[in-house]
């Protein structure tokens, strides 16, 4: 009798296991054929537009952004963001960044390959504790557009702060490419940045491994990767 | 100074490197009087933690004199110091919810993108334990660079000499949040797989929480004796069969709860950890869960699975129907250091907690190379080292040393 229970259950989980595979290669071909459809009323992620992908509703193409939480007070964080002449301190491709007044900044940038660029910006929105977005002069030899946002988060997690970009990659998408292999690609350059901007906020000092190691070319006081 | 550096598999060596230097403001700069070697410095000795460098210096149990501090460093010079192996900052969301070991800004953002990757967020950083948790140069060495000494290190006192005081670096605590995330309730059996000094810190826990019965698992007698000299039983794995020996011994209910304290380089022979050795030689897997598996398949129904272990990859057969239909719970992750310092420094301060019964051998930092080939080769002999950087070199080295200067 046990054994005959046994057996009895043991053909349930076969067929169980039998109807499980079947539903789930099932809903993978309908999930492949949604995926196809591409109609904007079926566009109902809440998700942020620089997360969406490729040719579905919020999708904008050059949209790069990067999110962190920041254990201080919105305010105090926009004030820190607000003095573009401190961005060296916490990014890396940037050699500096000279205020001209009037809400407009120059900035000399690291570029692929050792050269620089250079290009003024001007802030086009300001609003205090909530976020700052400013965009390259016409003239400019790198067109870009950025914008920090601050937010509130719930109890306990800080401010939110996202960093989108908004760039046309001097070679188009192949030169994006390269830039991303060389570590300029601003996606890339935009996370860095901000998750040292938190270091910097956070702990008063960006997190540096440099040490002593047997490897001459090396010193101790040099970041390595 | 003189280090200990990695430089591949089964390749370590003392040698002489430039001193560390004050970098950032919460730096320290420690003069190292005491360092272990860990169990998990056995996984980057095997070459199975990617994110190494030739020429690291390794490391992340040691304690030390401050020689020199940073201007934000809430140390001061001369202060003895135990120092946690993760690195945190005290400020970020993780930090304050005394979660040290995920601290979100000691990893440098250049290393950190790694695990980011790998596991979805970037990991702490960690004292000589790969360019994965950082590039730090480790303890190992005469001197080390303490970054965020204004939170990690706890200051001793002078009466506890450093083999009483060195573990809280990482094992005394670590084998304590073992037995910890086994939530122990009076009437427990908990099983404990490795008898490393991770394990053996663990039944000593155990106990002390107030577990009912420990059952000890491992294959080295020494090891085993160590394990029943703190008053759990034991099971030589190579003389039962592990899941039957603990079924039968808790009545066919199982142990309450298990701790798995072997991790990624599971032993043993059976069927599955063949397979995983055979996978993991072909990169199929990297990570040997033999003693997880069994651990999840010895587990009473309703019970708790505690993982102190390291794992760093992927792995195969995770048996999930079982974590699943017994209703198990699991906790695991690096250890929360800098929460058990204090209460730990306590217990050890009052006597209630030994620390020194599993040093089997003392060394001068000198013989650091060939200690980490007997931790690797001797398991059942070796069952902790600790380095002196200040212990005289044995005569006949010391001589062979001068043949090698002239």
């Amino acid at each position: 009798m046990a054994e005959n229970q046994t057996l009895s259950s043991n053909q349930k989980a076969l067929i169980g296991a039998g109807l499980a595979a079947a539903v789930g290669a099932a809903g993978f071909l309908l999930a492949r054929r949604s995926a196809d459809v591409h109609d904007d009323a079926q566009n109902i992620s809440d998700a942020p537009d620089h997360t969406w992908r490729r040719k579905t509703g919020r999708y904008q193409e050059g949209l790069v952004g990067r999110t962190v939480s920041i254990n201080r007070p919105a305010q105090e964080i926009y004030e820190r963001w607000r003095d573009f002449t401190s961005f060296p301190t916490f990014m890396e491709n940037v050699d500096s960044v000279e205020d001209l007044g009037g809400g407009r900044s120059k900035w000399k940038v690291k570029a692929p390959l050792g050269s620089t660029v250079e290009l003024v910006t001007k802030i086009i929105e300001d609003q205090p504790g909530v976020t700052i977005a400013w965009a390259s002069e016409p003239d400019s030899q790198v067109q870009t557009e950025g914008r920090v946002e601050f937010f509130a988060q719930a109890p306990g997690r800080g401010t939110g702060v996202r960093l989108t970009l908004k760039y046309d990659p001097p070679a188009g998408l192949p030169g994006r490419a390269v830039a991303k292999i060389l570590q300029r690609e601003p996606n890339v350059q935009a996370r860095r940045d901000l998750r040292r901007f938190k270091q910097l906020i956070e702990t008063g000092e960006v997190a540096t491994n440099a040490s002593p190691s047997a490897r001459k070319s090396e010193t101790p006081t040099q970041a390595t990767i | 100074m003189r280090a200990l550096t990695w430089h591949g598999r089964h390749d370590v060596r003392v040698e002489t490197v430039p001193d560390p230097e004050i970098v950032n403001p919460h730096d320290a700069i420690l003069r190292v009087t005491s360092t272990a070697i860990c169990g998990s410095d056995l996984h980057l000795y095997d070459g199975y933690i990617p994110g190494m460098r030739a020429g690291d210096v390794l490391g992340h149990e040691f304690m030390g004199e401050v020689v020199e501090v940073g201007p934000q460093s809430t140390l001061t010079k001369g202060q003895r110091v135990v120092v946690p192996f993760p690195i945190a900052c005290g400020e970020c969301f993780f930090c304050k919810k005394q979660q040290f070991s995920c601290c979100d800004n000691t990893n440098p953002v250049e290393t950190s993108e790694a695990t980011e990757f790998q596991y979805g967020y970037p990991m702490a950083g960690v004292f000589g334990y790969s360019h994965l948790t950082g590039g730090y140069a480790g303890g190992q060495a005469e001197y080390v660079r303490v970054p965020f000494s204004n939170v990690g290190p706890i200051v001793v006192p002078d009466h506890l000499e450093d083999d009483k005081v060195l573990f809280l670096s990482d094992i005394l605590p670590t084998g304590w949040m073992a037995a910890e995330n086994c939530e122990i309730e009076p009437g427990d059996t908990v099983a404990v797989w490795g008898c490393g000094p991770v394990g053996l810190f663990a039944i000593q826990s155990a106990l002390i929480m107030g577990a009912h019965r420990v059952i000890a698992i491992d294959h080295y007698k020494s090891r085993l004796a160590l394990a029943k000299q703190l008053g759990a039983e034991i099971l030589d794995y190579r003389e039962v069969d592990v899941r039957e020996a603990l079924a039968e011994m808790t009545g066919g209910i199982g142990p309450d709860a298990v701790i798995d304290a072997v991790g990624l380089e599971a032993h043993g022979i059976s069927i599955d950890n063949i397979m995983d050795q055979v996978k993991s030689m072909t990169f199929m897997v990297t990570d040997r869960i033999h003693a997880f598996r069994e651990a999840v398949l010895s587990v009473r129904k309703g019970g708790r699975v505690s993982v102190p272990g390291v794992y760093g990859g992927f792995a195969d057969k995770f048996p999930v129907g079982a974590f699943m239909e017994k209703g198990l719970t699991m906790k695991t992750g690096q250890t929360h250091v800098h929460r058990y310092l204090k209460p730990l420094l306590e217990q050890i301060e009052q006597g209630k907690v030994d620390t020194t019964f599993l040093i089997s051998h003392h060394a001068p930092l000198e013989q650091a190379a060939e200690m980490y080939k007997n931790w690797h080769d001797n398991q059942d002999q070796f069952t902790k080292i600790v380095l002196k950087t200040q212990m005289a070199t044995p005569k006949q080295e010391q001589e062979e040393k001068q043949h090698e200067l002239a």
